[in-house]
């Protein structure tokens, strides 16, 4: 009755972390405290295993009669999540234990967001789609309000709740309408049944859904409080894992599900990038507090991933791979440069706080700024390469307007990607930083590294990602 | 007759949820609810949904609806404050309740690919049957991820509330079976003149 | 007999059952206003607390482990849920079906013994 070869190659991942996922609730359970320490490395590894498994299984395949199917395209972008998931989770030891706050729970949640994330990339149906989106988006809600004694971690918390909750709402609001217009939750059979007025409707509500959980604009107001208030750790989980998986879903939905009406939606994801490149350009711009300011550039960035979405599937698949994954890299550097930033008495956040880092803290003053770079989209950064695919899909695609507010959005991002470097390396210094936990540092200084090298050796990276959306081509 | 039923039930429905939102008291807008749920479960029993009315009624009203009123309870909010400047939002609440009502009128007036004939039982007894002969089997991802997702949801609220108050005297029951009398009761030989 | 009947026949208890409850809880809510004496003045209708002036709402915020039980009640009101379609159906879903959901209630209980090592079922 179950055929264990297709499961395996197509879901094995989520299998993995599902079964991780309640081996830890026992241990858990049986090992109470003892278990904290020792959760944060063993969840890190199931992530980093679960990555392995996607990479020995990179062809996929269908399975459970066509709710999942495993494209190359979207185990590109598993991969990418899952490591990032990793990465964060060992990033966030350090925190919590300071904050007197770690929990295994709080592995046990990411291991859970992310069997989401590995079940909505994997969905070809709706419904999996559905029951994906929600394990994510419960697991999100309660990591972040895991400081549940600071008011601002309960706020943000409850903020991404209602709104969340909404979201799913309007989401399967849509999910329904196009069932029932078109008779069957199956991509395939939505991709071929005919245009009609209803699909269209549901389409509209289920690209609204989306795009809160991408937080694109005019989606997006949830983000900058959500970034301020949850505890670093899990914005810097927020900013990469889900952001990766949830924009290749995005556009994985409307490539295949949504292929026969792609003038009907290239249109409204224009709309929603030019918003998103714009809000987040502008919004960033008069922020003092570093987490609020990534919290807008990271909507300026889904704008520029949108363009690469809206240019379709046949020029944006490869270009949205490319620069989601530099923006994953270059967010994970960023959040562990917001990590680093403590001083006697707790965290700091505000920009300012920077001053002069040069001088201080010279190594980390420079990872940073190559990070900085990077998500700036200037030449000698793997940032560069992303906006250069983006902007070489849209012209592909003719969408020169888009592009026009792409560079505009750059130009005017750049002013504030600038403010942040100057103040690092012209300001007087302020007192220096505490040192921070090994595997913070070694994670932004891996981060750099990766945007250099990434730069320097871009050929065989944008191979990889072509490669892995060659099914979108005909 | 089943026409004069829905008209009743559907009147009630919509009465009830105008009342959710009029009532003064927030404990009445719960209890408005329930009334809403009930009479929707009535709504599904006349299409042959029974199983879902079930739903409604033992998910519902018997949870759900509780812990509104828990929720209710638990917020220290003046709500007769709290309803001030509520109209002031009208315009926007207005705009949303066209657009579902188009939606809805959408849905009812076009023709559907599914067919026109809404059938709740397809090849099977009863609406219960019909779900448990796929739901188990041929959607079996669905089902355990839905088993997962009710774990999550477990984690969750014990990680956001659950808190022990330190110096609380707990009953310790396998503690107090196993006490034997060695353990509770000492013997000492007091020397006679020199007491303890 | 039509088919209306026939519903009318299936729901023929329930129909009892509830035509029942309005009657006779319409009975006492009517005989208490017509027969009870009720000579209502505002001294009758304040709130009586040991002959003080009542200090504050009767309305006091409730401890939230109440919410935690409520909510892991609804967990295991929704796994019960599940059961009854499984049940009905048992015979045509067979062995494979068995084992399904044996394994989802696998996975609850893997909830549940974390709920007790926890102590969330514990009131202190």
């Amino acid at each position: 009755m179950l055929d264990f070869q297709a499961m395996i190659s197509a879901i094995g991942p989520e299998l993995l972390l599902a079964l991780a996922g309640l081996a830890g609730v026992l241990a858990g359970a049986y090992m109470g405290d003892r278990f904290n320490g020792l959760s944060f490395k063993l969840g890190a590894a199931t992530l980093l295993l679960a990555a392995l498994v996607v990479i020995m299984n990179w062809e996929g395949g269908e399975a459970f009669g066509g709710l999942v199917t495993t494209t190359p395209f979207v185990n590109f972008a598993k991969c990418i999540s899952f490591v990032a998931g990793a990465v964060t989770l060992l990033m966030a030891e350090g925190f919590l234990k300071r904050h007197e706050t770690i929990r295994y729970e709080y592995p046990l949640l990411v291991i859970f967001a992310s069997l989401g994330m590995g079940i909505i990339l994997s969905a070809s149906n709706l419904m999996t789609l559905y029951m994906g989106i929600e394990t994510l988006s419960l697991s999100s809600y309660v990591l972040a309000s895991f400081h549940r004694d600071s008011i601002r971690s309960s706020e943000a918390g409850l903020k991404y709740f209602v709104l969340g909750a909404l979201a799913s709402g309007i989401l399967l609001y849509g999910i329904s309408l196009v069932y029932g217009f078109t008779g069957s939750t199956d991509y395939g059979d939505i991709a071929s049944s005919e245009r009609t007025i209803g699909l269209v409707f549901g389409m509209v509500l289920m690209i609204s859904g989306m795009a809160f959980k991408v937080s694109a604009a005019p989606m997006h107001v949830w983000t900058p409080d959500v970034y301020e208030g949850a505890p670093s750790p899990v914005v810097a989980f927020f900013a990469t894992a889900p952001k990766m998986a949830s924009m290749v879903v995005f556009a994985n939905l409307l490539f295949t599900a949504f292929s026969g009406v792609f003038e009907d939606w290239q249109m409204i994801i224009a709309i929603i990038a030019t918003l998103s490149m714009l809000i987040g350009a502008f919004g960033a711009l008069i922020q003092s507090n570093l987490k609020r300011l990534l919290g807008y550039s990271s909507i300026a960035n889904m704008g520029y991933a949108l363009v690469a979405v809206a240019a379709g599937a046949e020029y944006g698949a490869a270009a949205l791979l490319v620069f989601m994954t530099s923006y994953v890299i270059a967010s994970i550097g960023l959040f562990g440069g917001v990590l680093s930033m403590r001083r006697e008495g707790g965290m700091v956040e505000s920009i300012d706080e920077l001053a002069g880092l040069v001088r201080r803290r010279t190594g980390l003053a420079l990872a940073l700024t190559i990070l900085v770079i990077s998500v700036s989209g200037f030449p000698l950064a793997v940032g560069f390469i992303g906006k250069i695919v983006v902007f070489q899909a849209g012209w592909n695609a003719g969408l020169l307007p888009l592009l026009i507010v792409l560079v505009l959005s750059s130009v005017l991002a750049f002013g504030y990607y600038l403010r942040i470097i100057l103040v690092m390396w012209v300001k007087e210094p302020v007192e220096r930083f505490q040192p921070v936990g090994s595997t913070v540092a070694l994670s932004v200084y891996a981060a750099a590294a990766a945007c250099l090298v990434l730069f320097v050796f871009a050929s065989p990276f944008l191979e990889w990602a072509t490669q892995a959306s060659a099914g979108f081509i005909q | 007759m089943e026409l004069i039923a829905f008209y009743i039930l559907a009147a009630i429905v919509t009465v009830s949820a105008v009342a959710v939102i009029a009532a003064k008291n927030p404990v009445h807008s719960v209890l408005w609810l329930i009334t809403a749920f009930f009479t929707s479960a009535g709504l599904l029993v006349l299409i042959g949904a029974e199983f879902l009315a079930m739903l409604l009624v033992v998910v519902y009203v018997g949870a759900v609806a509780v812990l509104f009123l828990f929720v209710v309870m638990m917020l220290d909010v003046d709500f007769v404050e709290l309803k001030q400047g509520t109209l002031g939002y009208w315009p926007f609440a207005a705009l949303v309740g066209v657009a579902f009502a188009a939606e809805i009128a959408l849905v009812t007036f076009a023709r559907s690919a599914a067919g026109d004939e809404i059938n709740a039982k397809p090849g099977a007894a009863t609406n219960a049957e019909a779900i448990g002969q796929v739901m188990y089997t041929e959607y079996l991802l669905l089902f355990q991820m839905s088993g997962i997702i009710l774990l999550v949801a477990m984690i969750g609220a014990i990680v956001l509330t659950l808190r022990h108050k330190p110096h609380v005297k707990r009953q310790n029951i396998a503690k107090q079976t196993a006490r034997t009398r060695k353990d509770a009761i000492r013997r000492i030989d007091v020397e006679s003149g020199k007491g303890l | 007999m039509t088919e209306i009947e026939r519903f009318a026949l299936d729901y023929l208890p329930v129909i009892l059952f509830l035509g029942l409850g309005v009657i006779l809880s319409l009975l006492f809510i009517i005989g208490a206003a017509i027969l009870a004496p009720s000579n209502p003045d505002p001294e009758k209708n304040s709130a009586y607390e040991c002959g003080f002036n009542a200090f504050d709402d009767a309305r006091m915020k409730f401890d939230v482990r109440f919410y935690l039980v409520a909510i892991l009640f609804i967990i295991f009101d929704l796994e019960v849920a599940f059961l009854f379609p499984w049940a009905v159906s048992l015979g045509t879903i067979g062995v494979f079906g068995f084992w399904s959901m044996v394994v989802f209630l696998g996975v609850l209980t893997v909830g549940f013994i974390y709920e007790w090592r926890r102590g969330a079922l514990e009131w202190e």
